[in-house]
């Protein structure tokens, strides 16, 4: 078992309950499609996942590992080990691309050596082959603000396909890239997942790329698992329940198509 | 519904805190003995006006320039110095008193532990201490010390000045986006790569402007901390004034002019290369 949630619940600190007792259980190599309306708690999901969120009540389970029992250290060494992609990468403006990259292996680095690559990068060649999947190559020496949103997203994909991680997570990985670079994008990351044996779990705002790229998917909503099926079994009326929203529903005047409009960011 | 969205909620805090203001400055003219009429009165303004008249033209023979220079130098050299061993405490100070390095502020939402609020107390007590004496009584205390000289100049500055720069610092570290290095150490990195790859690239342009900043305010307190017998122009500036050398003193402060003229440009140059 790679990941394991039991009964997870997450609040933040404004009192929104993010997370309602989750249960969730993912074999070494699955590769899962997270899906929801907007706040259903994906994020929240993917953070506890990635051991970025702790939440308040319930277990996490990585990699064997129970992750808020151990200590520090040992939590930052299983750390390096997975690798959350952001919706909106958190890169410093005036980083450059080949620095962000590489930044990717600075848990598996030492100290010395995470110092000398900020003098000099030491790995341009492995930095390139990240880049060059995701049709960025050439961006490989340009500063961070000059970049386009969907451009520093592929950036944040290449840090974490850099990094190498057992278990790749994904937060909204191609919502701001147009739908042929996001097919291309998603397909490498399975690619990329199929050929290393890496477990991989992306949330998505487009339901026909999840549909389209995964074995998995899971029903978000209201930070409970509506339902959690292998792709082939997922149908229209599951995935209406699962959009439906009463309150834009009674605002707009002409009464809704049956059928939902699944919006692309 | 229309009242209500006519209201600003932030409004009255607002007014509050400016009359709070108002309320708390009144006070302070009346306690610090604030008169300006004194500057007006006859007798003061003749004795100002003979001393300013004296300022024409300013010293330039050959014996004072050389004078001038060594003493320029010597002051450039007291206040390098002191930063240089200012910066040796204020750098690991300012990391430890930081709440960016915070492992525990990346998975709690960007709030730090509390065993780390507690270990920061101590380096914040520690660079409240370095800054809360003046350099001027840190020069008087390491001129008996030491004896006269610049070393007293540059040790008072060295304490002093650590104190601010490791309190300004470990502010800049804390005032940036603190994202890009949670995300690093959620992936497993050090605290240390951690900053180093995600806050100093973000920081390095307000690092860089504040230090060569302070170090134009450690020229002028080198200058003076040398009437306390501290070496540099201010030495000079004292023997100057006491002989009533009106041309000295205005060939002296033009060359202060001149070096804060010289650190602002510095400072313009650096930050427009970082840019």
């Amino acid at each position: 078992m790679t990941l394991r949630l039991t009964q997870a619940s997450v609040v933040h600190a404004n009192g929104a309950q993010a997370l309602r007792g989750v249960d969730l259980h993912l074999r070494a190599g699955e590769q899962v499609a997270i899906i929801g309306p907007s706040g259903a708690g994906k994020s929240s999901l993917l953070n506890v996942l990635a051991t970025a969120l702790r939440p308040g009540n319930g277990e996490v389970d990585v990699l064997g590992e129970r992750v808020w029992q151990l200590s520090a250290r040992q939590r930052q060494r299983l750390r390096s080990r997975i690798g959350l992609i952001h919706q909106a990468p958190p890169l410093p403006p005036r980083q450059r691309v080949i620095t962000a990259v590489l930044a990717g292996k600075l848990g598996q680095w030492g100290i010395g050596k995470s110092l000398l690559n900020l003098l000099h990068p030491l790995d341009i060649p492995g930095a390139r082959a990240a880049l060059a999947r995701l049709d960025l190559g050439e961006k490989l020496f340009v500063q961070c603000q000059q970049l386009s949103g969907g451009q520093l997203q592929r950036v944040g994909i290449a840090r974490v396909l850099y990094q190498a991680p057992e278990v790749l997570l994904a937060d909204e990985p191609v919502s701001a890239m147009d739908p042929v670079l996001a097919e291309h994008t998603l397909s490498v990351l399975c690619q990329h997942a199929r050929e290393h044996q890496v477990t991989l779990v992306t949330s998505l705002h487009a339901v026909d790329l999840a549909l389209a790229h995964f074995s998995r998917i899971i029903g978000l909503r209201d930070g409970q698992v509506l339902f959690d099926l292998p792709t082939e079994a997922v149908d229209r009326r599951q995935l209406d329940t699962l959009y439906a929203n009463e309150q834009l529903e009674s605002l707009s005047s002409p009464p809704p198509p049956s059928s939902v409009q699944i919006p692309r960011c | 519904m229309l009242k209500r969205d006519a209201r600003d909620p932030a409004a009255r805090p607002r007014l509050f805190l400016g009359l709070l203001a108002v309320a708390l400055l009144w006070p302070g003219i009346h306690f610090s003995e604030l008169d300006l009429g004194v500057l007006l009165a006859s007798d003061s303004q003749s004795e100002m006006g003979r001393f300013v008249a004296a300022f024409w033209p300013p010293a330039h023979d050959e014996t004072f320039v050389e004078l001038l220079l060594q003493a320029t130098l010597q002051t450039l050299a007291i206040a390098t110095a002191g930063m240089a061993l200012a910066l040796l405490l204020a750098v690991p100070a300012s990391l430890l008193a930081s709440r960016a390095l915070s492992l525990s502020a990346a998975y709690r939402a960007g709030r730090p532990g509390y065993w780390g609020q507690w270990l920061r107390w101590p380096v914040r007590a520690l660079l409240i201490f370095l800054r809360s004496v003046p350099e001027i009584v840190w020069a008087l205390l390491f001129v008996r010390a030491v004896g006269l000289g610049p070393t007293a100049g540059v040790l008072a500055i060295a304490i002093t000045y650590s104190g601010m720069l490791g309190k300004v610092y470990a502010e800049i570290f804390e005032s940036v986006d603190q994202r890009p290095a949670h995300a690093l150490m959620q992936a497993g990195s050090g605290r240390l790569a951690a900053f180093c790859y995600g806050i100093l690239p973000n920081v390095a342009a307000e690092l860089l402007s504040y230090t060569v900043y302070r170090w134009e305010c450690a020229i002028r307190a080198s200058v003076v901390m040398g009437f306390v017998g501290a070496g540099g122009l201010g030495q000079q500036m004292d023997l100057s004034l006491r002989m009533f050398a009106g041309g000295e003193v205005a060939s002296l402060l033009l060359t202060f002019l001149i070096l804060v003229l010289l650190a602002d440009q510095l400072s313009r140059v650096l930050r427009w290369r970082l840019a």
